[in-house]
């Protein structure tokens, strides 16, 4: 066979509907010694529109933080491709904030590497901490506010990268259920005035049946699209509406029938 | 904007303000203001109680005749001695020498130890081979070395500050290396999220995140330090360089026991003072600035 005959088949044209944020193509990752280690993520394809809502729920082992650790650029995929547009952002489980500086201080690091000039950092920061309705705590150290307050800082600290990608990994998953409500909102209300672009993982499915516009279930070991779910309540009063229930049952049958073949494997 | 305006009415998004600014009050804990000065004293007199029972049982030992007083002077002999030998000129000349030793061989072991651990920290090549070599060296005991740096420099003050430098220099590189070691993995990927990576990483996320073990670290080498001088200030003794180890062994000769009890004090003092006031504070600040401390209660 000679090397020089191209066998590349057609590229498919695509007519997008509208312009891309992220775009994950055949992607796999690998963990572990060549021939003996686990697939994390196994030809993974998945688009998100830019402006959009996407949630990503999976069971155990689907490689929702592998996914986000490739996106986020922290780590290197072994095979396909990832494209986004813009700076992007990372939130995680915990609010990870620097333990040495103010809450007004991570927000103003931030905005220091991004390369704004000294003498805007201040008043950047203190708006970007009004935002989050965090007026008058910039001073207070990370373990002087709250579990939620953090969270909230580490989402102003998002923005002042001024993200227009924000990955967000289980960010409320260690909040008790009446902060996560409020952060809820808080976290929509800030998407639809700024018009970034989420991909939000959790393992909750009625939290992303209550904030995505879409919400795609993964496979477990490898992690494979295996569905996608378009949610298409209106967003006042989503919380309350009794269809989110019922989508969520049924999101959660479907997670339930993956976990469920794990278990036959044996 | 006039739209947002209008949308954060219809989504009842300012009742929303006040619910989250109502849950942070409640989830903050309330915190009564303490009088700096209660809190002052409720640490102090504890250690004023201890020190005055050590006193009293010097006094009681004094009383009962077990040693001659021209060997073992009553704290009240000592103290006159102090406030004495304190408003001469002698004692405050030798306090100021061995204090600039002090300074030069910590600032010596401060450059050279920070030096050693960034380049561990830096390279794993470097790492293995030098990480297990300063931990042994820590291990050494400092007075061991010196009859070599006798040998090498001499009845010189470069013996003694090279004595100094290999005590203080492997605990001050090890905190350094031990707190870089320690960032954890969440604060690392965090900044490289936000865009710290090279050498801005280390600027700005690492060694910041080190500080506490570092501070550790200081503190270890500086106590190293002091012991190693003193140590090398009785063995190595300099003419014209009446140092507070020189006096001490002075007064040994000439069987002066109020002077050598008073030098004491001194040499005591000095390592309470340092260790306490400049280090003991600065881990307290950080670790409070962290949420390292348990709240005073």
């Amino acid at each position: 066979m000679s090397a020089l005959v191209s066998l590349s088949p057609a590229e498919p044209v695509v007519f997008p509907t509208a312009p891309v944020a992220l775009r994950i193509e055949g992607v796999r990752k690998r963990y572990g010694p060549r021939g003996n280690g686990v697939l994390a993520l196994a030809d993974i394809s998945l688009e998100v529109a830019r402006g959009a809502f996407v949630c990503l729920v999976g069971a155990s082992g689907c490689g929702k933080s592998t996914l986000l650790n490739l996106v986020a650029g922290l780590d290197t995929v072994d095979d396909g491709r990832i494209e986004r547009q813009g700076r992007v952002g990372l939130l995680f489980q915990e609010a990870a904030l620097f333990p040495w500086l103010t809450a007004a201080g991570n927000v103003e690091l931030a905005l220091s590497l991004r390369g704004v000039e000294r003498t805007d950092r201040k008043a950047k920061a203190r708006e970007l901490l009004d935002l989050v309705n965090l007026s008058g705590f910039g001073d207070r150290r990370p373990h002087e506010l709250s579990g939620g307050m953090r969270q909230r800082v580490a989402l102003a600290r998002a923005l002042a990268q001024d993200a227009d990608l924000l990955l967000m990994d289980e960010p409320f998953g260690s909040l008790d259920a009446m902060t996560r409500d409020l952060l809820h909102d808080e976290l929509e209300r800030l998407w639809l005035e700024r018009g970034f672009t989420v991909l939000f993982v959790t393992h909750d499915v009625r939290e992303a049946v209550r904030l995505g516009d879409e919400v795609v279930v993964l496979t477990s070991r490898p992690g494979r699209v295996a569905e996608r779910f378009e949610v298409r309540f209106g967003r006042r009063g989503r919380a309350a509406n009794p269809g989110v229930g019922a989508l969520a049952a049924e999101i959660t049958q479907r997670l339930r029938g993956e976990v469920r073949l794990h278990g036959r494997d044996r | 904007m006039a739209a947002i305006g209008s949308r954060r009415k219809e989504w009842g998004v300012d009742a929303l303000d006040q619910d989250l600014a109502g849950l942070d009050r409640l989830e903050l804990p309330l915190t009564p203001a303490g009088s700096r000065l209660v809190a002052l004293w409720s640490s102090a007199w504890p250690k004023l109680v201890a020190v005055v029972a050590v006193v009293a049982v010097w006094q009681v030992v004094i009383w009962s005749g077990w040693r001659p007083e021209y060997v073992l002077p009553s704290p009240l002999a000592v103290a006159e001695r102090l406030v004495d030998d304190l408003s001469g000129n002698d004692l405050p000349a030798a306090i100021a020498i061995t204090l600039r030793r002090a300074a030069l061989g910590f600032g010596l072991a401060l450059a050279i130890g920070v030096a050693v651990g960034l380049a561990i920290v830096a390279s794993r090549r470097v790492r293995v081979a030098a990480a297990s070599l300063v931990t042994g060296l820590q291990t050494m005991p400092s007075i061991a070395w010196f009859p070599f740096a006798i040998l090498l420099f001499g009845l010189s003050e470069t013996a003694i500050l090279f004595v100094v430098v290999l005590g203080a220099a492997p605990s001050i590189a090890n905190g350094l290396i031990s707190g870089v070691d320690q960032v954890p993995r969440l604060i690392l990927r965090a900044g490289h999220v936000l865009g710290a990576s090279g050498w801005r990483s280390y600027r700005f996320v690492v060694l910041p995140a080190a500080l506490p073990s570092f501070v550790s670290g200081l503190k270890q080498g500086w106590a190293f330090s002091w012991r190693s001088l003193m140590a090398g200030e009785l063995l190595v003794i300099i003419a014209a360089q009446p140092s507070i180890g020189v006096r001490l062994q002075f007064a040994r000769e000439v069987a002066d026991a109020p002077g050598l009890l008073a030098v004491m004090l001194v040499i005591l003092a000095i390592g309470i003072a340092v260790d306490a006031l400049l280090f003991g504070t600065l881990e307290r600040t950080i670790r409070r600035h962290w949420g390292l401390l348990e709240p005073r209660r």
